[in-house]
């Protein structure tokens, strides 16, 4: 595994994206999801929201890193907590 | 979801492993090499997001980001209705209609690489066809030096290489169409007009969203034709997003910068691709 070159960051980063997937799929076959209707302007799933929140996560931090040199742990903040409201309200 | 169905799963446990091997393991790489100086396999400091900040800085990703999107809805815009119009001249059901089909899928069999030489040599001005032809009628063309004429070649054979694929997924929706709906348009009157607008296009809409989500990918990430044809140029005219990215990873070697560079690459697209896809299709389930 060495020539992909892990760091202990990247490595916690798909850590924590592998544990959602784990907890996403437990949750899966307990209680199936279902299609609904929230904030969001079109229909979603469980599934569906996540990878939305995701996506979003990944542009927050895009956005927080091209337009300011404040800490980047303020964009992480800011994406969880768009993530939680996506995935609640979404 | 009942047990049956959850089982299933174990179906496509090949594909999944296949595509974790092909497509997941090497994304993860590049997010490694993203916040890595690399300056060989045993020498590497870790920068945090350094490269994505320089690279959302940098004008020329953002010119090249802008040149791509650009060129993405212009390619989309011709081949999109140009492909359903030659569908529709296609007669169905006659013995030359599979030879036509055949001809007109040709530049689908063709090489990229081969297709941008066809093109660079068809549009010189000294000795191709096409830029002999546009030189006599007085037009000065000349795509080396001119971007607008530049641009034009490069749209222009994105939709000679392409539009043959819209072609034939129309005239397969097209062809799929029962006699009925027709013989009803007939009786009530419709125009040609409205047997599209009312018959023809709502059968064809889900051909159609394969064929606006094949042809923004790989319009995205289109690479090898435009750097045979004009190398990107004059000046970064058109140099689009993949052939800057290859240039920073196979030209300079730069692997943290390119890493960083794939991911914000990988994700645009996928955002354009997912608005596309939420857009259309989920509204429509």
């Amino acid at each position: 595994m060495a020539w992909m070159m892990w760091t202990a960051p990247t490595a916690m980063f798909f850590i924590a994206i592998g544990a959602m997937l784990c907890v996403m799929t437990i949750v899966e076959l307990r209680r199936p999801t279902v299609l609904r209707r929230g904030l969001l302007p079109v229909p979603t799933t469980r599934g569906d929201r996540l990878f939305i929140s995701l996506l979003a996560a990944g542009f927050v931090h895009l956005g927080w890193l091209a337009l300011t040199d404040l800490p980047v742990i303020w964009a992480s903040g800011l994406a969880l907590g768009l993530g939680v409201g996506i995935m609640a309200r979404g | 979801m009942s047990p049956e169905n959850n089982r299933a799963w174990l179906g496509v446990l090949p594909v999944v492993l296949v595509v974790a091997f092909s497509g997941v393991v090497p994304l993860m790489t590049v997010v490694n090499y993203s916040v890595q100086d690399i300056l060989d396999v045993h020498t590497r400091f870790f920068v945090g997001f350094d490269w994505y900040r320089e690279t959302l800085r940098d004008p020329r990703f953002a010119d090249a980001l802008l040149r791509q999107v650009a060129f993405s809805l212009t390619v989309l815009a011709i081949e999109l209705p140009l492909g359903i119009l030659v569908a529709r001249a296609i007669p169905k059901g006659r013995a030359f209609t599979p030879l036509l089909l055949v001809l007109i899928a040709l530049p689908l069999l063709i090489p990229w690489n081969v297709v941008g030489t066809i093109w660079q040599i068809f549009a010189r001005g000294d000795i191709g066809l096409l830029g002999v032809t546009l030189n006599a009628v007085g037009l000065e063309f000349n795509y080396t030096q001119n971007p607008l004429h530049a641009w034009l070649t490069v749209v222009a054979m994105d939709v000679w290489h392409w539009t043959s694929l819209v072609v034939l997924l129309a005239f397969a929706g097209l062809s799929s169409i029962p006699a009925a709906y027709y013989q009803a348009a007939e009786l009530d009157n419709a125009s040609a007009w409205q047997t599209f607008r009312h018959v023809e296009l709502p059968k064809l809409r889900g051909v159609l969203i394969i064929a606006v989500l094949l042809r923004l990918m790989d319009s995205l990430m289109i690479y090898t034709e435009p750097f045979v044809l004009t190398g990107g140029g004059p000046g970064n005219t058109t140099t689009f997003l993949s052939q800057y990215l290859a240039t920073m990873a196979v030209g300079q070697f730069d692997l943290g910068p390119a890493a960083a560079f794939s991911v914000i690459y990988f994700l645009v697209i996928l955002l354009l691709c997912w608005l596309f896809y939420s857009s259309v299709v989920k509204r429509d389930a």
